[in-house]
Order: C-alpha cells, then sequence, then structure tokens
C-alpha cells in the first residue's frame, strides 16, 4: 500500500533526511537551551499572539474557570478610575489563581497584563516557556535571589502599558497560610511609578492543591490535601480587590511591601466579614491585636494551622449544599 | 562559548556520514568503523575593530623597522605591492583586507606629503587581474584614485625594462625582481596569509620575481624536498625563498611587511553547514544540503560554477602585523597555526579528501585536471607538519570531477600540457628536462601572459611540481567520481565510488588499512606526531 510504503520510507529515512546520529566516540554536550531567565518571550506580546490568547482566554479559560470556581469578586470599583498599567499583588496558594485572576480582571486589564512567573518552574523547558508565555502572557522571574534582568524586564513592560501580576510571596503557600512578602512588587512600584493593587484570593486552594513535598505527604489519610494534591476540583472561591496603592514619599520599598501586604491581609479579612468590619480590625484608632498579620495564621502546630484555615465563601456553599 | 579546537573524530556505527566536497558540489560519504576525520579548529573572534588594528600595527613594527609615518617624507619614492586574485579563497566579503590595508597605508603617505606613489600587483607568473576584480580587491577609492593615471601596475615577469637583477645568493639562485619595488625608497608589502606558506620573503622574492628567478626554487628538486611546504624549517622552497629574500634585504631594498591572517569563518550562513560537523546540522542545515546538492545535480556545470564563483566569503580578519619582514612573519606564522592547527596521532594508509570548486589559480575561472592535482596532492596533501598524514607508499583517494575542461583565456598553456606533456609523462623530473623550457620561453604564451589575462605557458609545469613530494610518497592515487580518462591521463587510478577506490586501495595498502579523511572546509593544518 502507498501509505504504508511512504511511513516505511519515513521510518528508514537516513541523514540528511533524518536527524543526524551522535557519534558514541564524542561527548555530546550540554544542549544550549534559551529558556528560564534567557527565554526570549518577546513574541508572546506580538498582535497576533494578543489576538490568538484573547479569543483562547474569553472562549475557553474564562467559561472553564467560572465553571469549575464559581468566583465571588468584590472590588473591581477600585480599577475602574485607573489609567495606565498597575501591578496586582495576590496571594498565592495555587496553580490555578493565575488563570482564575486574569479571567476576572476587566477586560481592559485582561488582554494587556503580563504574569511574573517562576524562571525555574515555568520556564525551565521549552515546551513550558511556551505554553506559559502563550497562554498567560508569562515572563520568567527570578523568585530565590535578586536579578538585575528580571527586574529589567518587569519595569520595561509596565513602562510600555502592561499591567503585571506578580505573588509577592514568591510561590505557593505550603499550607494555605499567606507567606511573608518579598520585595519585587514594591520595588517595581518604586521605580516606575506605577500604583500596586492589592488582591486576596480566596479559596483556590481547594480548586487545586498543591501536591506536597516529597516525604511530607501525609500516609493514605482519605480527603487530606495530600491524596488530591494536583488535582483539580470544582470549588468556589472569591477575588477581592483593594485600593491601588502608591509609595508614600521617602517610603522605601521594604516598608511599602509591608504595607502592600498588610492592605491583602485586610482584604482577607472581609471574606468572612465585610468592607466595614475589615477596616475597623486594622483601624488606626482601635486596632485588633495581630489583625495584621492574621492571614499569616496562627503560630501553632501544623493541624492546629490547617485547622484555623478559613472556609469557602457562604454563598458558594449554599450552591453547593442547596437547602 | 568559547571556540573549540580542531578534532580529530574516530568513526563509528552511530557516525553520520561525512561531507566530501566534489567539485562544484557535495556529497556524503560513509567512512568505514574506525576511520578518523580531522575536523579544522573553529573560527577565530574577529577584529573588532579592523582599521584600528591595522593602524596599530603599522604605528607599532615588530623587528628592525621604524613606525611607517617615520619611513616617509616628501620626495620618496613609494611602492605599495599587494598579493593578487589568488588570495583569500574564495573571494572574501567587501572590503577586502587589502583594500583596508593600503588605505591606511595611503591616508599615512598623503599626511607625509609623498607624492610618488605606485601600486603593484604582486603576480609572480599568474595571471592578471581583471578591472572588477582590482576594484573588489582595493576599493573603488584606491582603483580610481591610481589606475587612470596609470599607477596601479600588476607585475610582469616577462617585461625586461621593469626587471632589475640583483645578484646571486651562495647556492647560485639569481635574483632578479620587479625594478619599481625594488628601486623604491621603502617598498610595502601589503600580505593575505591564508596559509603558513604563504607570507615571509616569499611576497617580494615569489611575488614580485621573474621567470629567471622562479625557476630556482620552482622545480621538482625543490618541491619534493618541502616536507612540506607549511613546515617552514623542513622547505626547501621556503629555505630558498629566506636566501633570495636576505639578499634583496642586503641589496638594499627595504621593505615593509604587513601581513595579516584571517579566521577560518570560509562560507556564508547559507553553506554554513560546509563547515559544522555533520552530525551538529540542524534541521536548516539538512535542508540547505538536500536543496542545493539537488539543485546543483540538476544544473550544467557551467552555472554551478557560477554560482560557487560568486559566493563571497565572511573572512574576518583574525590579526595583522607590521615591520621587518622575518619577525612579522614569525608572528604570522603562529596566528595562522593558531588558527588552523589540529594534533594527530600518527600517520594513515589512506588519505581521502574532497576537493572543492577552487583553487588559489582558478578564481572566477574553470578547475582544469592539473588544478585538481595541485589542489589534492600539492595542497591538501601538504597540509601537514612533522609526517605527512599518509604513510610512505599509502594511497590518498580524492574526490572530483576531474572533467577536461580548460579556461582557454586563463590556462591556454595548459591545454597544450594536458596534450603535449601528460600524453608523454607524468614524472615531474623528466617532464622538467625536456619540456619546461620550451613552454616557458614560448612567445605566444609569454604574450597572452603580457597582454591578456593567462598564466604563464610555464605555469602547468609548477602545478605539476607542487605534487612532486607527494606523488614521490604515495603508493597510489585515486579519484572518485572522476572523468576516467582525464584521470588515467593524469597517472591516477579512476574509481566510480568510494567503495570501490577503497578496493583498489586495498591492492596497495591490505585488506584492513587505516583511514583518514581531511575534511574540508574550512582549511586545517594537521600537526602529526
Amino acid at each position: 500500500m502507498a501509505g504504508s510504503g511512504l511511513r516505511g520510507r519515513v521510518r528508514t529515512a537516513r541523514f540528511p533526511l533524518a536527524a543526524p546520529s551522535w557519534p558514541t566516540t564524542v561527548e555530546r554536550p550540554d544542549p544550549e537551551r534559551k529558556v528560564g531567565l534567557d527565554y526570549d518571550h518577546e513574541w508572546s506580546r506580538r498582535y497576533p499572539v494578543r489576538l490568538a490568547r484573547a479569543v483562547v482566554m474569553d472562549n475557553v479559560t474564562r467559561p472553564v474557570a467560572r465553571l469549575l470556581a464559581p468566583p465571588t469578586v468584590r472590588g473591581l470599583e477600585h480599577l475602574q478610575h485607573l489609567d495606565g498599567p498597575v501591578i496586582f499583588a495576590a496571594n498565592h496558594a495555587s496553580h490555578i489563581d493565575t488563570p482564575l485572576l486574569l479571567t476576572t480582571l476587566p477586560v481592559e486589564f485582561r488582554h494587556r497584563t503580563i504574569v511574573a512567573a517562576a524562571s525555574d518552574y515555568f520556564f525551565d523547558r521549552t515546551w513550558k516557556s511556551v505554553l506559559w508565555s502563550f497562554s498567560l502572557a508569562a515572563i520568567p522571574i527570578e523568585r530565590s535571589k535578586v536579578n538585575r534582568k528580571s527586574a529589567d524586564t518587569a519595569a520595561e513592560l509596565l513602562e510600555e502599558g502592561w499591567s503585571l501580576v506578580i505573588f509577592p510571596e514568591g510561590g505557593r503557600s505550603p499550607d494555605g497560610w499567606t507567606q511573608p512578602f518579598r520585595g519585587g512588587a514594591a520595588y517595581l512600584a518604586r521605580r516606575t511609578k506605577r500604583p500596586v493593587v492589592p488582591v486576596y484570593l480566596h479559596g483556590t486552594r481547594h480548586v487545586l492543591p498543591k501536591t506536597p513535598e516529597p516525604g511530607t505527604r501525609a500516609p493514605g489519610g482519605s480527603g487530606s490535601e495530600s491524596s488530591r494534591g494536583g488535582r483539580l476540583r470544582r470549588s468556589p472561591i472569591a477575588v477581592l480587590f483593594g485600593a491601588p496603592m502608591t509609595p508614600d514619599e521617602g517610603e522605601n520599598a521594604h516598608r511599602f511591601s509591608d504595607r502592600v501586604e498588610a492592605a491583602v491581609a485586610t482584604l482577607s479579612r472581609e471574606v468572612h466579614s465585610d468592607w466595614w468590619q475589615a477596616r475597623r480590625a486594622v483601624s488606626a484608632v482601635a486596632p485588633v491585636a495581630g489583625a495584621e498579620t492574621a492571614h499569616r495564621g496562627p503560630e501553632a502546630p501544623d493541624w492546629r494551622r490547617a485547622w484555623a484555615l478559613d472556609q469557602p465563601p457562604s454563598r458558594s456553599r449554599r450552591a453547593e449544599w442547596p437547602d | 562559548m568559547s571556540r573549540r579546537p580542531g578534532f580529530v573524530l574516530e568513526v563509528d556505527k552511530s557516525t553520520p556520514p561525512t561531507l566530501f566536497w566534489n567539485g562544484e558540489g557535495f556529497t556524503l560519504e560513509t567512512l568505514p568503523e574506525g576511520s578518523r576525520v580531522i575536523y579544522a579548529p573553529e573560527p577565530m573572534k574577529a577584529l573588532e575593530d579592523p582599521y584600528g588594528a591595522i593602524r596599530h600595527a603599522l604605528l607599532h613594527p615588530v623587528g628592525d623597522r621604524d613606525p611607517l609615518p617615520a619611513l616617509l617624507r616628501p620626495g620618496m619614492k613609494l611602492t605599495i605591492c599587494f598579493d593578487d586574485i589568488s588570495l583569500p579563497l574564495p573571494q572574501m566579503e567587501a572590503p577586502d583586507i587589502r583594500q583596508m590595508v593600503i588605505e591606511t597605508v595611503l591616508d599615512m603617505a598623503a599626511e607625509a606629503g609623498v607624492d610618488d606613489v605606485v601600486l603593484v600587483a604582486a603576480l609572480a607568473l599568474h595571471r592578471r587581474m581583471t578591472e572588477p576584480e582590482l576594484r573588489h580587491a582595493l576599493g573603488d577609492r584606491v582603483y580610481d584614485a591610481f589606475a587612470p593615471h596609470g599607477l596601479l601596475t600588476q607585475h610582469d615577469a616577462e617585461d625586461p625594462d621593469n626587471l632589475i637583477y640583483l645578484g646571486q645568493t651562495d647556492q647560485g639562485e639569481d635574483v632578479e625582481i620587479n625594478k619599481r619595488a625594488a628601486t623604491s625608497d621603502l617598498l610595502v608589502y601589503v600580505n593575505i596569509n591564508l596559509v603558513s606558506m604563504d607570507g615571509g620573503h616569499k611576497s617580494v622574492a615569489t611575488g614580485l620575481a621573474s621567470y629567471r628567478s622562479l625557476r630556482h626554487h620552482h622545480n621538482p628538486q625543490t618541491m619534493r624536498h618541502s616536507r612540506s611546504f607549511m613546515d617552514q624549517p623542513s622547505s626547501e622552497l621556503h629555505s630558498s625563498n629566506w636566501r633570495l629574500g636576505r639578499l634583496i634585504a642586503e641589496s638594499g631594498v627595504t621593505v615593509f611587511q604587513i601581513e595579516t591572517t584571517l579566521n577560518n569563518d570560509t562560507f556564508p550562513s547559507n553553506f554554513a553547514f560546509l563547515q559544522k560537523r555533520e552530525w551538529e546540522w540542524s534541521l536548516r542545515d539538512r535542508a540547505t544540503y538536500g536543496a542545493t546538492s539537488t539543485a546543483l545535480a540538476k544544473v550544467p556545470p557551467r552555472l554551478s560554477r557560477q554560482i560557487f564563483h560568486s559566493i563571497r566569503s565572511p573572512h574576518a580578519l583574525a590579526s595583522v602585523q607590521a615591520g621587518e619582514v622575518e619577525a612579522v612573519h614569525a608572528l604570522t606564522t603562529a596566528n595562522v597555526w593558531a588558527q588552523q592547527g589540529v594534533d594527530v596521532e600518527g600517520q594513515t594508509d589512506i588519505l581521502t579528501m574532497g576537493l572543492p570548486y577552487i583553487c588559489p589559480y582558478n578564481v572566477n575561472s574553470i578547475m582544469n585536471p592539473i588544478l585538481v592535482a595541485c589542489l589534492g596532492l600539492g595542497y591538501f596533501f601538504n597540509m601537514y607538519r612533522g609526517k605527512p598524514l599518509v604513510r610512505e607508499g599509502g594511497v590518498v583517494i580524492m574526490r572530483h570531477p576531474t572533467r577536461p575542461e580548460f579556461h582557454p583565456g586563463h590556462h591556454p598553456s595548459y591545454i597544450d600540457f594536458y596534450e603535449q606533456v601528460l600524453t608523454q609523462t607524468v614524472d615531474p623530473t623528466e617532464m622538467h628536462k625536456e619540456f619546461e623550457e620550451s613552454f616557458a620561453t614560448d612567445p605566444w604564451y609569454v604574450h597572452l601572459y603580457r597582454t591578456g589575462h593567462a598564466y604563464h605557458g610555464v605555469h602547468p609545469f609548477y602545478m605539476w611540481y607542487w605534487c612532486a613530494h607527494a606523488l614521490a610518497h604515495v603508493g597510489r592515487v585515486i579519484v572518485v567520481g572522476g572523468d576516467a580518462k582525464a584521470v588515467r591521463r593524469l597517472g591516477f587510478s579512476p574509481a566510480s565510488s568510494l567503495n570501490d577506490a577503497l578496493e583498489i586501495a586495498s591492492d596497495v595498502v591490505g585488506p584492513s588499512p587505516t583511514l583518514t579523511h581531511l575534511h574540508n572546509p574550512p582549511i586545517l593544518m594537521a600537526d602529526v606526531h
């Protein structure tokens, strides 16, 4: 048959039709991979790619995200009067955070926002680099240490009019509680003079929990996080946007970062109460003790920290457990 | 990434087929397991500011020479000589190195108020360059300033009015060179050093010499005792040129030698696969190879020749040094070896090589069978230091179409040499005795050399003499894919495929010979231990 003949020919094709084999007497050098921080992601911001990404985002990612994680979105009014790019600084508990956050952004931001993604995790392979650059407009960021190239790239793109999603914790929370913020978002805000919008994402760890590190997996606990790590599960979420913040005169990046973290903590309190109660808890007149760091959880053994973690928002629970 | 040095591959089951030049084309051959393939070092980094480097070299000469500006003065007679079309190969992308160097020299001469300046192409017995070739080598600015006034000349080894006899060396070698150059207050020689045999005293002693002078070292005896041409201490050709050069210096000719070396980035990006190791060929390389080899197989040789000769090499300036001839040339030689040298352990029974479409004597011309022999046995065979790559009594296998085609304008005496001499003898010594004189003094060849664009009548003999060392050393020469009649005329054995050639070779070297392939391009020099 002609088809099988062609397949046979393809299978038996030899150099130069097929790729050359490597002489066993020659040491194979490490392939020169342009991944990680060296990955050239400029293509992902060209117009045809942006158009394709917008089509996928609006017609595939967004409906799927709504179905998988019905969101309660608060605070979008803070974005209405913003002119130009901003830095969205959010807590981080799950890989699903990025698409969920992007799909809840107003359309004027949604297709003009890049995502700072860990270069060692999302850009360590060419296929991953291509995938995340295309689907999320991600750019590689060095998270383990200060890197001028990362900072320069992000700052240049902010100055070009791209908003930036960054997770100042530097990685997903290991237990659901928020980790201390690093200074990257605050530094970029000071450098580019663009505002930071604090964002609190609630419940995303129930949608796609973090897979525990090898060796920390609980032994066979049915229904425990360890047994369902890395698997998607339908669960409602809440996305809360805070008021844009800019560094005060003379305020350094470290102090500004603390303020951004506190703003996210305040948003976290809104999930169970309301804006007014949350504001009162951090009021300058009558602060609630420990309110600014409440989002980090109690200083207690692991099981108590896990116990104290909040539940999904009530509206979604109603949908999940109808009367 | 730092550049990788030269490399000797041992062929195994996983080794992809190896590239062989095949005239105006190329092919892939599967070499027997255990064969060796010698790859050249990767190109050296080009000098970032070539004009700056040239200027620096002229201002900081080596050896017993003052900086060039100090040697220039009003009222002096300055002659600038330069290497001809035979270098570099292929012709380099503009601007040519000669243009860059000569422009810098002329800037200094103009600044010093030198009025009497003449440029001389150091042709020796090569063909005269055409106007486009001169314009390419020198640039329009230089050409238009000198050629219309008759101040851009080409050395004429048969012009008795412009030759001067300087004397005889202690070995009885006559020294007769270009009169204008020899009687100038300063002779600036601008060289391009492609291989370690080039340059040094050979620039003036050969490039500006007459037949009377050249015959003392361009003969079978000298060539056979140059082992190799590239290994200066072991080269009788080198020794002879040094004797001549020193006599020229003693005669009062002040030479300011400017030598340049190139990196071995030989072919432009669309032919990049030619100089890559086959197992590192990318998809693009394979596609380019497939497309070009298929297309070249379908077009007539005349067209493929035009395509190849239109290629301009991205060669870049790797070093420039100036000053006294011998001091300069010591640096130049070291730089050439740094670019081209490859360490090779031991000799081989069979040496294989693919021969390209070009050699120093057929730029913009046809590679005739005599030049095929010269390129393979005169040049590639001699690309060694220490010992020849192939053992004494071994076999050389060359791949080239070897068509009996000649350029009648460039190589008229080659046609008669092929028909009248090679039919009688292929022994360099015998043809030297029997035929050389008549070809060298034939008035028609002399006329064509002086007024047309023909190589001198004696030139095909010299090409054959270049092969003398190899012919005396090897047991058999086999040409794969060559025109059988032409190959036999050269005294070689024709073979239709590499396997056939290996079969033929087994008669000489036995059934289990060792084989080494000289991978080209780029050119390399083997340091055989």
